[in-house]
């Protein structure tokens, strides 16, 4: 293991956690889906893809970063509340299999939109003039554009903690995911808030997809294998666990970065790995699925 | 058997139904008899006989027992790789390459059951997936499986004794010699739905805390479901690499796991004969489609759409239903 220093390892390290920080927006959104409709949206990774092609659009009409990084949640959150709306809420309580199959015809059709819009082939993704260069982190130079996707992600899954823990509508949240008869009874539009908490997880998948586009480029394949890693993450965190997400996220991030390290060829396998150990020693992910933000 | 039912038109259709129903091994060989003079190829009609086996195996998971894979594509991969390994590297007989291939599919899904089984509902489809997936890398780097380029050569023309000359190069011929491991499966299925085995993988279907109250492994009946529909999806890919003369590391994607639930949905699942309905419907949308626009994908993920949301029985099972079959 020559060659490999301290340093190495540190950057390395942070690599992960901005690869991790990725793969935490698209988890989180996914287990704050299933907890309260548990619905598992099989579409996840194609609204990460959909996020990063509607920022490269606005960009090229109006190229302010800041304004994309606004405007893609919203936009991908828009559309994940219609296709919740039209096509995933005429199956509530025909079975968990079939919300799934559909956002897996849904994924099929908008990766097909998009070849059609934008072509088959993908685009780079400059990282804003800003965010360019690198900064000193103690082990060394790391690329400030990753250090920001790290930043963002925490002040996402802070805002999401304030939004679940602290509000009154998050108060709604949590109750309709431990039961929504209860809260129905109670006299709340359970319908309202489902079609809301599904916009929030697509559009934080958006964001997620938008903020990779600098990392990998874009194009329109590049939702399922993120898809995959976001099923790992959170069967590894636990379904339905925030904290679960959130955790295994970075764990698989740092992994998976630390393995190409020192094992490159089995990189892409080492999460499996993490996922089958978890598997067969808490069949219920790390964080179990006691409910939500436990 | 089927023959001597259709001359008899005085007999209600829903009679005829039921009785094929009661037959349904030798209705469907019936079918699959004359299907390749039906279709505008001989060739086509062996990719759909080959897809009709690949969903068979998953439906007997899916719709009999209801679980949700989104991780066939490692079975089929499995088996279509194994076979053409044995067959283009190291010159093995197709009477040994092909069970290699079914056992070697069949071991695979030991591997994943195991692990896979120990979760439920939801999270299952998401773990098969996730495990196809390491499959898929780990033939990905293997030495021997050509990698991206995926595997080419597998070449068998001739079957039998030599004195007998059964030249696969006649794709009538071809397409009769994979009828015959067809017919296999899907004997071996009906003969397994039919048994004491079978009636508990749809029991647990309906109601599992209640099997497991009743006494029965859940566990382990789970596994052997599992195990027996990996084996057949290995069968189904050992025949696509004969067909095809090679295999494709795409057939590993998750794409293809992706594609035989669509084609199960399609047809019917939990239906015997749904799988063969789903495929030749899939692949003759797929075709057809294809003629006039690159974008085929489009109107197979809209009508899939409209499938899951309208007729969630598929086309065959809402016929049945139409029909007052079980």
């Amino acid at each position: 293991m020559d060659g490999i220093t301290f340093e190495l390892l540190g950057l390395q390290l942070f690599t992960g956690l901005a690869l991790g920080a990725i793969y935490v927006l698209l988890a989180v959104g996914l287990s704050l889906i299933f907890g309260m409709l548990t619905v598992v949206n099989f579409a996840h990774g194609a609204f990460f893809m959909v996020g990063a092609y509607a920022g490269f659009s606005v960009y090229r009409v109006l190229p302010n970063f800041w304004v994309c990084l606004v405007f893609v949640p919203l936009a991908t959150g828009t559309l994940g509340m219609l296709a919740e709306r039209v096509l995933v809420r005429p199956l509530y309580g025909r079975g968990l299999d079939y919300p799934l199959l559909l956002t897996f015809g849904l994924a099929y059709v908008m990766v097909e939109l998009v070849r059609i819009g934008f072509g088959k082939q993908g685009f780079p993704f400059d990282t804003p003039a800003l965010l360019q260069g690198s900064a000193d982190i103690g082990v060394g130079q790391f690329p400030l554009y990753r250090l920001f996707v790290i930043g963002v992600t925490a002040l996402v899954l802070g805002g999401l903690w304030f939004f679940i823990e602290k509000t009154s509508f998050g108060l709604i949240v949590r109750a309709g995911a431990r039961d929504p008869h209860i809260v129905r009874i109670l006299g709340i539009d359970v319908g309202r808030v489902w079609l809301l908490v599904f916009g929030l997880g697509t559009g934080i998948a958006g964001l997620g997809g938008f903020l990779a586009a600098p990392m990998q480029g874009i194009s329109p394949e590049m939702g399922a294998p993120v898809l995959i890693v976001a099923f790992v993450v959170t069967v590894v965190g636990g379904m339905g666990s925030l904290v679960g997400a959130v955790a295994a996220g970075l764990l698989v991030g740092v992994v998976e970065s630390l393995a190409v390290l020192f094992f490159p060829e089995a990189a892409k396998v080492s999460m499996f790995v993490i996922m089958a150990l978890v598997l067969l020693v808490r069949p219920q992910g790390l964080f179990g699925r006691a409910g939500l933000m436990n | 058997m089927n023959t001597s039912v259709l001359a008899m038109p005085a007999r209600h259709p829903a009679a005829i139904i039921a009785l094929l129903a009661h037959h349904r091994v030798l209705a469907t060989i019936g079918v699959l008899l004359v299907f390749p003079w039906l279709m505008p190829n001989p060739s086509v009609a062996s990719t759909i006989l080959i897809y009709a086996v690949f969903a068979l195996g998953f439906n007997f998971l899916f719709g009999y027992m209801g679980m949700l894979s989104f991780g066939h594509a490692a079975f089929l991969g499995v088996g279509g790789y194994t076979a053409g390994i044995l067959i283009a590297h190291f010159q093995l007989r197709w009477w040994l390459a092909i069970p290699a291939a079914v056992v070697l599919a069949a071991l695979v899904a030991l591997a994943i059951g195991v692990l896979a089984i120990r979760t439920r509902g939801i999270y299952f489809a998401m773990v098969t997936l996730a495990l196809s997936q390491c499959v898929y890398f780990a033939v990905y780097q293997l030495p021997l499986s050509g990698g991206e380029n995926g595997l080419r050569g597998v070449n068998l023309d001739q079957v039998g004794p030599a004195a007998l000359h059964i030249s696969l190069l006649d794709p009538h011929t071809k397409y009769y010699f994979f009828l015959c491991f067809a017919a296999l499966a899907f004997g071996l299925v009906s003969r397994f739905l039919a048994s004491p085995f079978g009636g508990v993988v749809e029991a647990v279907r309906e109601n599992e805390s209640r099997v497991r109250a009743c006494g029965f492994d859940v566990e382990r009946t789970k596994l052997l479901a599992f195990v027996l529909s990996g084996a057949i999806c290995g069968l189904a890919g050992a025949l696509s690499a004969i067909h095809l003369s090679s295999v494709a590391i795409e057939s590993l994607n998750y794409e293809t796991s992706g594609l035989v639930v669509m084609i199960c949905l399609l047809g019917g699942m939990g239906t015997f004969f749904g799988p063969f309905v789903g495929a030749l419907l899939f692949l003759l949308v797929q075709d057809l489609f294809s003629l006039w626009t690159e974008h085929w994908q489009l109107y197979v993920g809209v009508v899939f759409m409209g499938f899951v949301l309208f007729f969630p029985k598929g086309v065959w099972g809402t016929l049945l239903e139409k029909c007052n079959v079980q």
